[in-house]
């Protein structure tokens, strides 16, 4: 019963419009479809920039599907650790240590005793230590009850600092090949890491949107009382979102390392806020029950494209940051207008 | 008791196996070659155990490579001396916590200080209380403003070492005869003076030889910013000369970002001397073909300049009776030819 009622991606204010079928597509429950629509247009106007701007690059086919490969690659470590902290998002929550778990994940999966074990040990190491880091902030949030934003920001400090006594402050690299040649394999043409990031962004997908665990995370999010109230079990729930989470950074720690062929206490710098950042223009609520996948994908990749752009236009970092500010506030203004805007029209048609 | 049904024997019992495996695999015996000079009390007099000199040490926590091996290295140094006792204090994580444990420090009376400030500025009235203590103060790498407040600067030339990187890659594209080269540069992290200084002095090494940088990125001292950077560059210029990169560090990703876009038509000069690109240069197989020092071996010749200060010896090769007041050390070139005579120096 709870299920089907949680069943819309946009629950509550969605119950008028289902009337009148023809403005469907200006209703509440398209609204994720259209701002994906939007993320796209935007993803369109920077590669006409691209254009513009290097007419000589973009003349050439070859560069330009190595160019879209490339910026995929770039996207693919974070857009794995965005979509689990969409679901954290989703459900209420909120986890800034996702850069530290991708770091002490990679940094235990590169010791020189665990390179002894082999790709499988390495791969096996870093999901499990991104499992129980990402369990532990869940037990700290739901059975500690501590608010997630401290359980995470102390897991933040305290996993780099585990990294960094782990690795003794030095780069440690992989020496492993079946590793290292994960980021250079192609497959039919495709990157394999291109192709690990559609599975977990498919896998998302299917979880949110097909599953009760799905269902009930959006409810979680929506109303924790009223979840509670209709049987799901509030707290149990929630430390698997945070394992959830722990395990997106344990498979973007592979993939980090891979690219980099190494690994090291201060890798994925500041992954907490490009993520959050990507899921919220994305669409996701940060206060919760509300969200989806594929935006927060389009979220990734819009920065993704952004980075690429500066760069083939010689560019500096400072004014690449400020822009992605700039796409952030906007994005989350037009977010907060929707929300007026729709509040306001619900006010008068009931009156 | 149905709690201790078999499923959760089974999963606890995993659990544990994987605990202990997980734990095991956190052992990680460092390789820790530091770079200090054995004392020959033969070949140098000034080697001979003499006072016992005590040198008050502090450092910056090491957050990368090269600030650990300045610890290390002045470690290291100050064991192979008979005479020297090292008092070595944790600098914690700020400018605010280093000038406590100076504090600490100054107390105790050391014969000499060895500091690397997190900050000159801020670090610069703690060195002024420690020389009016009458403590010889030494200063590595990160000057103070005040010269009062030190004994010694030794510091390694930033803007020297984009220079030597920027002649270096100057020359090899006139030998080549190739008149207007592409080149890119991947900087460290480009909020830090010693960035800017790095990037000055490259630029202005290549200027004088009529070219310029192509494209510029910014990492951020990482392998995996160094990757990151490296693939956008690679793909503004798809055909290109030279590369300069100002890490080794963040070289590892640089050099797997290279691999990745199977790319080899150009070649790549690193930064700081690392071990592991001394070693590359040494072997020849990718496109790293050189690399320009910032040795962290300053840190044991202050140690051994500090010995000498705190014994009132000189230098014995100069004239002068006591240590000079400054020592900026060059930028050395490492290329295959000189490699082998390095290979002591890499970190």
């Amino acid at each position: 019963m709870t299920d089907t009622q949680v069943a819309k991606p946009a629950p509550a204010p969605d119950a008028p419009n289902n009337k009148s079928r023809e403005s469907w597509f200006k209703g509440d429950a398209a609204e994720p479809m259209r701002r994906n629509l939007g993320l796209v247009g935007v993803l369109i106007i920077l590669a006409i920039i691209g254009i513009i701007t290097r007419p000589d690059l973009y003349g050439d086919a070859t560069w330009v599907s190595n160019n879209v490969f490339t910026i995929l690659q770039q996207a693919s470590a974070i857009g794995v650790v965005t979509v689990g902290m969409t679901f954290v998002i989703i459900g209420g929550g909120i986890d800034l240590s996702v850069g530290a778990i991708v770091a002490i994940a990679g940094v235990w999966s590169t010791t020189l005793a665990t390179q002894g074990y082999g790709a499988a040990g390495m791969i096996f190491t870093a999901i499990v230590v991104g499992v129980v880091v990402g369990l532990i902030n869940g037990v700290l949030i739901s059975y500690g009850k501590l608010v997630p934003f401290i359980a995470t920001l102390a897991m933040m400090v305290a996993a780099r600092g585990l990294a960094a006594q782990i690795s003794g402050k030095q780069t440690q690299v992989s020496a492993n090949d079946t590793i290292n040649s994960i980021a250079s394999t192609k497959i039919l043409g495709i990157p394999m890491l291109v192709i690990i990031l559609a599975l977990v962004v498919a896998a998302g997908w299917v979880l949110l949107n097909r599953t009760t665990f799905g269902r009930r995370t959006v409810a979680i999010g929506g109303n924790p009382e009223a979840a509670r109230l209709a049987g799901i079990n509030v707290k149990f729930h929630t430390v698997l979102l945070y394992a959830l989470s722990g395990l997106c950074c344990g498979i973007g720690a592979i993939m980090l390392t891979s690219q980099a062929t190494s690994a090291q206490a201060a890798m994925a710098n500041l992954y907490e806020l490009d993520a959050i950042a990507a899921a919220i223009i994305g669409g996701t609520l940060l206060s919760g029950g509300r969200g989806t996948i594929v935006g927060a994908l389009f979220g990734v990749l819009v920065f993704s494209t952004i980075t690429n752009l500066f760069a083939i236009n010689n560019l500096p970092t400072e004014v690449q940051n400020m822009v992605k500010g700039g796409i952030i506030v906007a994005a989350v203004l037009v977010q907060q207008f929707r929300y007026k805007s729709l509040t306001h029209l619900l006010g008068r048609t009931k009156s | 008791m149905s709690n201790f049904s078999r499923r959760r024997i089974l999963f606890g019992g995993a659990a544990v196996g994987a605990g202990a495996l997980l734990t095991a695999c956190t052992s990680n015996e460092p390789e820790n070659n530091t770079q200090i000079n054995a004392s020959n009390e033969e070949a140098n007099p000034n080697a001979a155990p003499g006072e016992k000199v005590v040198i008050g040490f502090s450092a910056p926590a090491a957050d990368h490579g090269w600030i650990a091996a300045i610890t290390n290295n002045a470690k290291a140094q100050a064991g192979a001396y008979k005479d020297v006792e090292l008092k070595s204090v944790e600098a914690g994580a700020d400018a605010a916590a280093q000038r406590g444990s100076l504090a600490t420090l100054i107390s105790q009376k050391p014969t000499v200080i060895v500091i690397l400030p997190h900050d000159g500025k801020e670090l610069n009235s703690s060195a002024l209380e420690a020389t009016k203590a009458g403590i010889p103060v030494i200063n590595l790498d990160r000057e103070f403003p005040d010269a009062l407040a030190y004994r010694l600067l030794i510091k390694g030339d930033n803007y020297g070492m984009g220079v030597a990187a920027g002649n270096y890659i100057a020359a090899q594209m006139k030998s080549k005869g190739v008149t207007a080269p592409i080149i890119g540069e991947i900087a460290g992290i480009d909020a830090l003076p010693l960035t800017q200084d790095r990037s000055k002095g490259f630029k202005d090494a290549l200027a004088a030889n009529g070219f310029r940088v192509a494209n510029r990125r910014a990492a951020e001292f990482t392998a995996d910013s160094g990757q990151r950077e490296a693939a956008g560059l690679l793909q503004a210029l798809p055909k290109m000369d030279a590369l300069w990169n100002h890490d080794d560090d963040q070289g590892i990703g640089v050099l797997a970002a290279i691999t990745q876009a199977n790319r080899k038509e150009f070649f790549m000069v690193g930064g700081a001397g690392s071990k592991a690109a001394i070693d590359a240069i040494v072997k020849d197989d990718s496109v790293l073909k050189a690399t320009v020092t910032y040795s962290p071996s300053m840190a044991s010749s202050a140690i051994s300049l500090a010995r000498l200060i705190g014994q009132n010896k000189g230098m014995s090769d100069l004239v002068e009776l006591q240590v000079p007041k400054q020592i900026t050390l060059a930028s050395e070139t490492i290329t295959k030819e000189n490699a082998s005579q390095y290979a002591k120096l890499g970190f």
